[in-house]
């Protein structure tokens, strides 16, 4: 026998595998920096010809190309709002209903129920939007708002069914996974010795949750709530399927409005000058800059969750 | 101070309220389930798997090319990020410092967060411009692009559990960094890796938002990776927000056929790692 080890060594195949990960790996960073800054480079028409003033502008005619932004934030800004304000009590309720409160058997098989809505895709959300939600909105959500809370102009106005609260509405169903997945996580990190310490100075379970998980948790739900948000203002197709994308601001949640991504998706391929394609470039890199934003501020939050999570096991 | 009976009537209301959220989650969900089963089986047929889409008030037709074309998508979105993400997460942890690791960890961990219809701005500006035409290539980037971060945070995740030994055992008897790798650290984790790119896979099935304006839709057959293609789920939407009543039928067979692809390759995943990893 020779050297006949099945696994002979090649001198070169270290290094080529050490370098050829690192490029990969150097290449999706790259790939994520040159996103940024194309997205810049091709705003730049917009940027030098409207400046500023194109985030307070409420004007958005391409015929006579002048664009502002200012309506598409508004939406974009109220419809995630109003998914928020739904969301949140939602998802917590779900993820203590998962984490404390409810019995064991059930916890299993609603958590797969929870992740199933995570995995429906946009468009499916809209089709169901346009011909479900969007009816029943009309039928008998808006009809009792208005007659609940009409006095204030939120409420009134003719119902479509079409237009922001819809949009919100939807956008909370896609958003409630991601927030109670990550508050859940949070919840089970709790110390138990915290736990057991509010119980054996005769807590009940919900004191229990409001004066120990809560508070300990409080950074990493603010977290899972930013992420919902963030998830929120990127969304593009079930809410461009039922907000109705009209440009203007309405005060009214009944009225038909536009958000930032629905512009780019409807509009992105009809744009024929280039000053008109440069303005839904720069909603885009606005767009990116906020979720981005968002994204950091979460996961930092989350983080520094996990850091004091793991202190106090120790 | 609160009465004792009147603190355990608050904790039973809130645990009903608790109960009451739980099941106002789920609401939708049957919902979407009851419309996109009821309404896609009584509208699918044979001819939507066989047939190409007809024009404007023919009846009849099907979805074969958007069929095709999804699947074509996402098998050439794989075959370009999973290994792009599967070297970038093996870098990460066998080579990167912890410096470095962690920028990419951070990349990858804010790409997942970018908005998909920005990412199909980016594919247009750096694939269609340049090229001039719609085109399958650029909408297997712009979906495998937005695979890439769940594959190397998968790939990160499981290969950070297998146990330094095993790598030093394999290492002291002289098998190189490479085959290390390949055969313990990769072979080891791979069921998990699987689960963990698989559920990638069905996310990106199902998006609409990055091909708008890379592969575009096609009402013909193609199969040219230079040319615009069809994909199941910008059909579903064309036909959703068309005012004809034979193509929102469509949409909701395209629903059915769609929920099914992405649901099947979920559960297929999920069975990938029955069995939890421990290393002990």
């Amino acid at each position: 026998m020779t050297n006949e080890i099945p696994f002979k060594k090649i001198w070169w195949e270290d290094p080529l595998f050490k370098s050829s990960t690192a490029f990969l790996a150097w290449f999706v960073f790259g790939l994520s920096v040159l996103l940024v800054f194309i997205l810049g480079k091709f705003s730049l028409p917009s940027i030098a010809q409207f400046g500023l003033h194109f985030f307070s502008s409420t004007e958005w005619n391409p015929v006579t190309e002048n664009f502002g932004a200012l309506p598409f934030i508004y939406g974009t800004i109220v419809s995630s709002l109003i998914a928020i304000l739904i969301a949140v009590p939602l998802s917590l309720g779900v993820a203590l209903y998962l984490s404390e409160l409810g019995p064991m058997w059930i916890r299993n098989p609603l958590n797969f129920l929870i992740e199933l809505l995570a995995a429906i895709p946009s468009v499916i959300y809209g089709l169901w939007g346009i011909f479900v939600l969007v009816p029943f909105v009309r039928k008998y959500v808006e009809p009792f708002l208005s007659a609940c809370f009409g006095f204030h102009p939120l409420f009134q106005g003719p119902m479509y069914g079409i237009g922001m609260l819809s949009a919100g509405i939807i956008l909370s169903i896609m958003i409630i996974p991601t927030i109670s997945s990550i508050s859940r996580e949070v919840f089970s990190l709790v110390p138990a010795s915290l736990k057991e310490g509010a119980f054996a100075i005769g807590a009940t379970r919900w004191e229990m949750i409001r004066l120990v998980m809560l508070p300990y948790g409080r950074s990493g739900v603010l977290g899972a709530v930013i992420l919902g948000l963030g998830r929120a203002l990127g969304e593009t197709m079930a809410v461009t399927m039922v907000i109705g994308n009209r440009p203007d601001i309405a005060i009214s949640l009944f009225a038909p409005a536009h958000t930032m991504s629905s512009v780019i998706a409807n509009e992105f391929s009809e744009a024929t000058t280039s000053l008109y394609a440069a303005s839904l470039m720069e909603i885009g890199l606005a767009l990116l800059v906020l979720t981005l934003a968002l994204n950091i501020l979460a996961r930092m939050l989350v983080w520094s969750f996990y850091g004091k999570a793991k202190g106090t096991r120790a | 101070m609160k009465s004792h009976l009147r603190r355990r009537a608050e904790n039973k209301i809130m645990t009903g309220l608790m109960f009451l959220f739980a099941i106002l989650t789920i609401i939708p969900l049957i919902s979407i389930f009851a419309f996109v089963i009821t309404k896609g089986v009584t509208s699918i047929n044979l001819d939507f798997f066989t047939h190409l889409p007809k024009p404007v008030g023919e009846p009849g037709g099907g979805m074969a090319n958007a069929i095709v074309g999804t699947l074509l998508l996402v098998s050439l979105a794989c075959l370009w990020a999973i290994p792009v993400g599967i070297l970038a997460g093996v870098y990460m942890v066998e080579f990167a410092g912890p410096r470095i690791a962690s920028t990419i960890r951070f990349t990858a961990d804010v790409l997942s967060g970018i908005p998909s219809i920005v990412i199909g701005v980016f594919a247009y500006s750096l694939m269609v411009l340049p090229m001039r035409s719609f085109s399958t290539i650029s909408g297997a980037f712009a979906l495998g692009f937005m695979l890439i971060p769940t594959v190397l945070r998968t790939t990160e995740e499981m290969i950070k559990l297998v146990p330094q030994t095993l790598r030093e055992g394999a290492l002291a008897l002289g098998i190189s960094r490479f085959k290390t790798t390949i055969h313990i650290v990769l072979s080891t984790t791979l069921p998990g890796i699987i689960t963990g790119t698989l559920l990638g896979v069905a996310r990106i099935a199902g998006e609409t938002a990055p091909l708008l304006f890379t592969a575009f839709g096609n009402r013909v057959w193609s199969t040219n990776l230079f040319e615009p293609i069809a994909a199941l789920p910008l059909q579903i939407f064309v036909y959703a927000i068309s005012p004809f009543e034979d193509w929102q039928r469509q949409a909701w067979a395209g629903a059915l056929v769609l929920i099914m692809m992405v649901f099947v390759l979920s559960v297929v995943s999920r069975s990938a790692t029955k069995r939890k990893y421990s290393f002990s």
